[in-house]
């Protein structure tokens, strides 16, 4: 991080995208985070995401919870309205904002202490319901906020930086999320920028539930010999299911692949997802055996990163409920109120 | 024998099982004489199970339309021998026990000051139906024909009460006035009728309505413009979010797309309930959840979060027996202090204290609005009585033309004019922010809305004069809702009183009729019906008018009168408490035994009202 304000000067030759923004439009506040943290490099790859995907800045909807990676949406997207909820409870407040209003896009960002802890049963349900966001949980293993407790992620035997052996099984949200029915899961690293930009620029155009592990070493409080979710530790044991490419419809599709390793995925608003399979034998619209494989590779001690399922088709809660396009919250009296008649016909039934 | 006497004028209980299915047929009781001119105010007493536990209705007949309960029983039908005794000496003297006596029970398990009738009702049914369900089903039709000949109810009215209830399926209908008379075959040839308590068709219902208060609340949520419902099922709310579903279904799908005009979701947990509202409001949709008060527990935190942050939120609490698990199927007021000062921190809320379902309709529609216009937590406060009993009411009304008040919701017009926006700055001087909705403009006026302390351009900030500004607003902001709730309704005495009486909500029919008695007795006393929270200034007017001031109300720690106290200031020995929480509904018996009690004895024999109380 820096303490140094950015300048609000802008460069006249600076690189606009389809809808006129350059990419400092989608930056927020300077970062209050620690230099080097993980998260940081999220924001970024937001941040480039956004810009690529020429989204309008003000059409997002940044939502979270609490602790270091809730503070983060003030630090991208500075056009957008962003709302910082209570500990763990950000899915609820997202499901509540999506069904006002269907047309925005929704971010959700949560962390590991807020997702896994206290907020386990709101992202396991709202995986379920299928609420059309982005969910991105920067998962660090640690409370960094209350200074290096374990959180419910660490693995079992990894150590903190006090020395403190863990000794409880962690909860893999990777797992839970194939397991409730999101229709989009992957797992990113902080430190591969390159595979992370894709990944989130598809969970954002994804029609449905999308949900990414992304795994984001505390450099203060997890980021040393015995901890699993540091630099180190996830650059040796990371174990890629795929190499993405993120196609919009406007770009011309070539393929820099040889034939039979790509797998095209074109999603419901006409996207690609282009998948450069590493592993011969992965199939990412198979969300059993994307369960198994991903058992077998943390059995393994292996972090498995990439795009790991996607049901290319999947529709949302509006879709369920049968939900009017308008949004609700732009529907007026003549619209909603049944009025006087309407209700004299009711007292009489009442009589 | 002695035997009570009355006409239109009588408390009649069925003592049942729960699940036997009695549950229609008493309601079906109850209804007809309503048709027949005479008001009834019911209520149903059930334990918190499903089946096998015993379950009571209640029925007032009330000429002069006093819909509270009375006290007392005159009639009893006594169908679950698990309760015999204490059904049988909950009887008034003189009073009636209505019982199967298809198994006869020895004279000890009666009393002698009372009048038996018994009736073979499992013989008679089951020498007509074969099938086991219908044996016990029609049981309870064929007591209803009995007491329709008992007390002289016209069949004509109830077999059209049948032909509503059964439109379309004849064999049904067909069948239920067939139980119907055989009950009133039996009774007119082997009981003596009729008997002393008795109905005659009267014309005091005039155009009211019979319906229960989380119906009226969920229709004043529909009329109110609410889109988003997001709610957990908990006794004894849950009737109010299906109403609301119900009414949503045949109100509010468009009929040229087929698609709906509302979201209604049940939540995980009542956290998740309110976090959706939360979110709905932040985002410009009018929502709200309904719930009791174990999940106003729950929800404390999102509610501090909604008044910190400044969302339009509403919220039905439909009180019953606490604390904890308490008693979840019986009513009392005893959410009043949690609600009003939910959450940690300081916190103030806007609770609405509606009397019956008329003023559950209007006012659930008047919470959408004024959360919307302050920005805040609104509550509703019901309760099981008002909330789950069919009750009498005016009829509901709505004014077309009637436009939502959307509260200071800054347009893309107005930030594009130049207007300049700070969320949290008291512009007009009434501690109410301009807010922006998400996606209204490409770069001006987005906002990061947070639970932390901020400045009036909603930036973080822990400045202890940012803070002082924010919560001394906020202060302002109540100051300013207190003279746009519903203004408390004054009844005062026949004659100019020194004595007065504060109540809300659902003790209000109780109350009329105690204070009309009272009246009669040479006591007069000033009323004050409380209708919200922040109390308006006539509320410390009439406690400083007034010598003692009655504040009756049903829960066990006199919650109202600590608010009165802890907000107006008022001496505490100016207030008497008079307070009712065995879970039952307040009673106006009740209600003038205790001021009566308190009276001097002058003044009970109508001496001088300006007379100091001890």
């Amino acid at each position: 991080m820096t303490y140094i304000a950015k300048p609000r000067l802008k460069h006249p030759t600076l690189e606009t995208n389809k809808v006129g923004y350059t990419r400092r439009d989608y930056e927020g506040k300077i970062s209050t985070l620690c230099a080097g943290c993980g998260h940081d490099s999220i924001s970024a790859a937001i941040i480039q995401a956004c810009w690529e995907l020429d989204i309008e800045p003000h059409r997002v909807a940044k939502l979270s919870g609490i602790g270091c990676s809730s503070k983060t949406p003030d630090y991208f997207l500075g056009a957008s309205h962003g709302f910082n909820t209570v500990h763990g409870r950000m899915p609820s407040v997202l499901t509540g904002a999506n069904l006002a209003n269907r047309e925005l896009l929704y971010l959700g960002v949560s962390g590991d202490g807020d997702s896994a802890s206290i907020g386990l049963g709101q992202f396991a349900h709202a995986m379920r319901r299928g609420v059309r966001m982005a969910y991105i949980v920067e998962n660090n293993g640690v409370y960094g906020l209350t200074k290096g407790q374990f959180s419910a992620t660490a693995d079992q035997g990894s150590k903190s930086k006090k020395g403190v052996v863990n000794s409880d099984s962690p909860i893999d949200l990777v797992g839970i999320a194939l397991q409730m029915g999101a229709t989009y899961v992957g797992r990113g690293f902080s430190g591969n920028k390159a595979q992370l930009v894709p990944l989130i620029k598809g969970a954002i155009t994804h029609g449905g539930a999308a949900f990414i592990d992304v795994i984001s070493p505390c450099v203060a409080f997890n980021n040393h010999p015995g901890s699993t979710k540091s630099y180190d530790y996830v650059r040796e044991h990371n174990e890629s299911v795929s190499r993405i490419d993120f196609i919009t419809p406007r770009d011309e599709i070539v393929s820099e692949y040889a034939p039979g390793e790509v797998v095209d995925v074109r999603q419901h608003d006409g996207t690609l997802l282009r998948l450069r399979s590493l592993h011969a034998d992965y199939d990412p619209t198979n969300r059993h055996a994307a369960m198994s494989y991903m058992h077998e590779h943390a059995a393994r001690g292996e972090v498995l990163t990439g795009l790991l399922y996607v049901d290319p088709l999947a529709t949302d809660l509006h879709t369920a409920y049968n939900t009017s396009a308008k949004p609700l919250n732009s529907l007026d009296v003549p619209e909603l109120c049944p009025g006087a008649a309407a209700l004299e016909k009711i007292n009489a039934s009442l009589r | 024998m002695k035997r009570i006497e009355a006409v239109n004028d009588f408390v009649i209980k069925f003592a049942n099982v729960n699940g036997s299915g009695s549950a229609s047929a008493n309601e079906l009781f109850a209804k007809a004489i309503l048709r027949m001119g005479v008001p009834v105010s019911p209520r149903n007493i059930f334990p918190s199970n499903i089946q096998g536990l015993p379950t009571w209705y209640e029925v007032r007949v009330t000429e002069k339309g006093w819909l509270g309960r009375r006290g007392g029983i005159d009639m009893m039908v006594a169908m679950n021998p698990q309760t015999w005794e204490a059904d049988v000496a909950e009887l008034e003297p003189g009073g009636y026990l209505f019982y199967d006596s298809t198994r006869p029970l020895p004279p000890a398990k009666f009393r002698d000051d009372i009048n038996v009738i018994g009736m073979p009702l499992t013989e008679i049914c089951n020498a007509v139906y074969t099938d086991a369900r219908q044996r016990q089903l029609f049981k309870n039709i064929v007591y209803v024909g009995a007491l329709s000949v008992l007390m002289e109810i016209e069949p004509e009215v109830i077999e059209k009460l049948f032909g509503e209830q059964y439109k379309g399926k004849e064999k049904l209908l067909s069948s239920n006035v067939q139980a119907l008379h055989l009950g009133r075959d039996f009774a007119k040839e082997h009981l003596q009728w009729p008997i002393g308590l008795r109905v005659k068709r009267a014309d005091n219902v005039g155009n009211k309505i019979f319906v229960d208060g989380n119906s009226a609340a969920a229709l004043g949520c529909v009329y109110g413009g609410a889109t988003v419902a997001a709610w957990y099922p908990i006794t004894p709310s849950s009737s109010c979010a299906e109403a609301f579903q119900k009414y949503c279904m045949k109100m509010r799908v468009d009929p040229n797309t087929g698609q709906n005009k509302f979201a209604i979701v049940q939540a995980e947990d009542e956290i998740a309930s309110i976090g959706m509202v939360v979110g709905a409001g932040w985002n410009g949709a009018r929502a709200f959840t309904a719930t009791s008060g174990p999940g106003i527990s729950l929800m404390t935190e999102f509610i501090g979060l909604a008044y910190f942050a400044e969302i339009p939120v509403t919220i039905i609490d439909v009180q019953r027996g606490g604390p904890s698990t308490g008693m979840p199927t019986r009513t009392q007021q005893a959410d009043i202090l949690a609600c009003a000062y939910a959450s940690h921190g300081d916190t103030k809320h806007v609770l609405l204290l509606p009397e019956d379902p008329a003023e559950c309709f209007e006012h659930a529609a008047a919470a959408l609005d004024l959360a919307d216009r302050l920005q805040t937590p609104v509550f509703l406060m019901t309760d099981l009585d008002i909330g789950m009993n069919q009750r009498l009411c005016a009829p509901f009304k709505w004014e077309d033309g009637k436009d939502y008040d959307r509260g200071k919701v800054m347009t893309a017009e107005e930030l594009e004019a130049g207007k300049d926006f700070g969320r949290y700055k008291d512009v007009d001087g009434d501690g109410i922010p301009w807010r922006t909705l998400p996606g209204t403009h490409p770069t001006k006026g987005s906002y990061f809305t947070r639970g932390t302390t901020r400045d009036p351009y909603a930036r973080y900030s822990e400045r202890g004069p940012d803070y002082m500004y924010n919560v001394e607003r906020l202060l302002r902001k109540f100051a300013t809702a207190a003279t746009m709730v519903p203004q408390p309704v004054i009844q005062l005495g026949r004659q100019q009183s020194k004595l007065g009486v504060i109540y809300y909500g659902s003790t209000s029919p109780a109350m009329k009729e105690a204070l009309e008695v009272l009246d009669a007795q040479g006591v007069h006393i000033d009323a004050m019906r409380l209708r919200a929270f922040p109390f308006p200034e006539s509320v410390a007017r009439f406690i400083a008018d007034h010598d003692k001031v009655f504040v009756v109300e049903q829960n066990r720690d006199a919650q109202m009168r600590s608010l009165l106290v802890n907000e107006l200031e008022a001496d505490p020995k100016k207030l008497l408490k008079v307070l009712h929480f065995d879970g039952t509904p307040i009673t106006a018996r009740f209600i003038t035994r205790a001021i009566m009690d308190r009276l001097p004895s002058r003044m009970k024999s109508g001496g001088k009202v300006e007379e100091k109380m001890a």
